[in-house]
């Protein structure tokens, strides 16, 4: 028991549907309260607020029953897909929001970081903001004014410190707070996503002070999308789903089973009754599918699977000329690309008869980047017009590749993924006395040389 | 607000946290406060820094409002309706309890809306939410201390001496913060559920106004009467300033004894309605 830092026992928070709506108007507690004064007057009160067990129609659980421990020095990872409980976890042990029912003992300084620059103003200097985020992060004034100029080197704003940061390009503000953030110095550091922010370099720095953090021998929470880092930096895991534990133990293997089973898609879609199935009087789609190259179902697609989308649908006017078009979406409702059947070799430009068709894409694998993605579908007539479009016609995800991304584990930035051909020469040698770089010299973005060491393939 | 016990209450080496479901009224954790002071100062500061950022005239806005309305009212009330003034020449009279009602209205103003404002960091970061509305309250001093110069030069101009009261002023000035503090802890609290109160804030700090004897000497309500008067804490606060600097004869007496006890029940109420909706605010706001 000595050791152990954080320990959780029952956690569980219930938020009332509605809760998280912007508020309530005075007027609505006052015309309810026509009918039922006395409650009304305490529920106004905050009385019947939270001690009351709501009933189960009008609650949502965003975490239920979760307990672990973490010890000393130890660094946990927190794993699952959105909504899981994640962050309202992190929230009740940063005391930011207080759970429904359970407990945590937290033994130690405390330190959180939901998100970085939580209390920049922009009006005020970098000079300012420092000291104001310092204090809301939970420094003393004297700790700052030591870190001061560490904390302005680190961010690289020196020129810059005494303008408003309303001026600072958006990279100088996020390397600011960052840089305020990553000189606390708490026993026990509890950190939200905040790497989803920012460029690869500024990720890379994230993650090498919290490597660096880990090494300290503090203790660390962290909680991530990102399936590589937590591999990296993280000794355990937990994966919460629904606001459950599903499992926790040796990161490694947490994180193979949750990239295995982690599916909150919609890889199939099945309408086998044509006169019922989504379309209209000129086509029907019959299913949509993500498949795997042979056409069995697939379980996870990484960076690097290749997969096809398969549609069927029945064409109800005979003589028509139809085309697919297939757009996919990322989460960033960017469209990533929009294929045809166009240069398809068999029924292009022919006059389709009534019946059943099926046609099938093969995307590669090295393509697209990991990330969820949504797909529409179009059928159309003639070339221009459009006679039916589905929207998230299938939804999956497409998991972070482990492989060919060298030493480099964090966010891998791009919309597209492709393994792209490199070739290296070494053109000349250094003559007799003359000085070139170091070998490492330029060693710049990982980015850079993705698989180095490994030869190019294209997927 | 998480329950804390505390190494010295738990007899362990080191601090341990205990983070459990509140039930029932909370006690208001002083020591809380008192462990985040830096915080305070810095929101306040900031507060501060801000206000007049990217303005032509800046800090000459805290001279010009109240100077303005110190016009108006001598105008309207002093020449006009001549409203008597108790034998003190009527713009002194009125920039006088106009000092202090200026500081409470913006202080009111900046604290019931100071949860609201700060939503960022209630959602985003453990402290005492206190913190935030006593900081909101503290920020107007400033713009009271430079509008005080102001008082300074008329009291000069129409050669009053203040007395040995003087001394009382800092007494009233608090009054005054604790006043807009007490209320404003119910406001803001509210304000995190019921947006209403922003709308309601306005009428409610104008009508404070005509409740308060800012534009006439208390001396117009009957003397069997006027220690109810003091039922409005700012009553006992304008009744304070104008006798600790302005020298009339007779001090605020009962009246102040009045404003003093609502503010201590006001404020009590206010705090403890704070602590005890104060875990839900990172959920509601």
């Amino acid at each position: 028991m000595s050791d152990v830092v954080i320990h959780c026992e029952g956690l569980s928070k219930c938020y009332r549907i509605g809760e998280r709506e912007p508020y309530r108007a005075l007027r609505d507690t006052l015309t309810d309260s026509l009918y039922a004064p006395l409650r009304h007057l305490r529920s106004l009160l905050g009385a019947s607020s939270n001690t009351v067990q709501p009933n189960e129609d009008s609650t949502f659980w965003a975490l239920r029953d979760v307990s672990f421990e973490i010890r000393r020095g130890e660094v946990l990872g927190i794993i699952g897909p959105n909504g899981a409980g994640k962050s309202t976890l992190l929230k009740i042990l940063s005391r930011i929001t207080k759970p429904t029912t359970g407990r945590a003992r937290i033994r130690g300084r405390v330190g959180s970081l939901l998100e970085v620059g939580t209390g920049f103003h922009p009006e005020l200097t970098g000079r300012e903001n420092i000291y104001l985020n310092g204090a809301v992060l939970g420094m003393r004034k004297a700790e700052i004014e030591r870190k001061f100029d560490e904390i302005v080197a680190f961010a690289e704003v020196e020129r810059f410190i005494d303008t408003p940061v309303k001026r600072y390009s958006s990279g100088m503000y996020v390397r600011l707070a960052f840089a305020v953030a990553a000189h606390l110095e708490p026993e026990i550091l509890l950190v939200d996503e905040v790497l989803a922010v920012g460029d690869a370099a500024f990720q890379k720095k994230c993650l090498g002070k919290m490597g660096a953090v880990a090494k300290e021998g503090r203790t660390i929470l962290f909680v991530s999308h990102n399936m590589t880092a937590v591999q990296s930096l993280c000794g355990r895991a937990v994966w919460l789903d629904g606001g459950k534990v599903v499992q926790q133990g040796d990161a490694e293997i947490i994180v193979t089973e949750y990239l295995q089973t982690a599916a909150e898609s919609c890889l199939e879609q099945v309408w086998p009754d044509r006169d019922t199935a989504p379309g209209n009087e000129s086509v029907r789609v019959r299913s949509a599918r993500v498949v795997g190259l042979d056409r069995a179902p697939v379980e996870t697609i990484d960076t690097r699977t290749p997969f096809a989308l398969e549609f069927a649908y029945w064409n109800l006017k005979a003589g028509a000329r139809l085309n697919l078009s297939v757009s996919l979406y990322n989460q960033e409702g960017n469209c990533v690309f929009t294929t045809t059947t166009v240069n398809e070799p068999h029924w292009h430009g022919k006059e389709f008869p009534a019946g059943l068709y099926r046609s099938i894409c093969q995307v590669p694998g090295g393509l697209l980047n990991d990330g969820s993605y949504r797909a529409m579908l179009l059928v159309v007539q003639d070339l221009g017009r459009i006679l039916y479009h589905h929207e998230d016609i299938v939804v999956f995800e497409v998991q972070d590749s482990t492989e060919g991304r060298g030493k480099w584990y964090g966010k891998w930035t791009g919309v597209v993924r492709p393994e792209l051909e490199w070739a290296t020469e070494w053109i000349q040698p250094a003559a007799e006395g003359e000085r070139f770089g170091s070998p490492d010299g330029g060693g710049a973005s990982p980015l850079g040389n993705p698989g180095a060491g490994r030869p190019g393939q294209c997927g | 607000m998480a329950t804390i016990i505390a190494a010295r209450e738990l007899g362990v080496a080191e601090n341990e946290v205990i983070i459990q479901p509140a039930h029932g009224w909370i006690p208001i954790d002083l020591h809380e406060v008192w462990e985040y002071r830096e915080l305070l100062y810095f929101l306040a500061w900031r507060d501060i820094k801000i206000r007049y950022k990217q303005t032509m005239i800046g800090a000459g806005w805290a001279i010009i409002q109240p100077f303005l309305m110190m016009v108006v009212f001598s105008l309207f009330f002093g020449h006009l309706a001549k409203v008597p003034s108790d034998g003190i020449p009527y713009p002194i009279f009125v920039y006088c309890a106009l000092l202090p009602w200026q500081l409470f209205a913006h202080a009111l103003g900046e604290s019931s809306n100071s949860l609201v404002a700060n939503e960022r960091l209630i959602t985003k970061v453990y402290f005492p939410r206190l913190v935030i509305p006593i900081a909101a309250v503290c920020g107007g001093l400033v713009d009271f201390a430079i509008s005080f110069v102001v008082l300074l030069g008329l009291m000069t101009y129409y050669g009053v001496v203040p007395g040995v009261a003087i001394v009382t002023l800092p007494l009233f000035v608090l009054l005054a913060v604790l006043t807009a503090l007490a209320v404003g802890l119910w406001l803001s609290a509210l304000n995190v559920q019921y947006r209403d109160v922003r709308y309601t804030l306005g009428f409610l700090t104008q009508f404070w106004l005509f409740a308060t004897p800012v534009a006439y000497p208390s001396s117009l309500v009957p003397a069997s009467w006027r220690p109810l008067y003091g039922l409005n804490p700012m009553a006992g606060v304008v009744e304070g300033f104008r006798w600790a600097l302005l020298g009339k004869a007779q001090g605020p007496g009962p009246l102040l004894a009045v404003s003093v006890t609502v503010l201590i029940l006001v404020l009590i109420g206010g705090a403890l309605y704070f602590a005890r909706m104060e875990d839900r605010f990172a959920d509601v706001v």
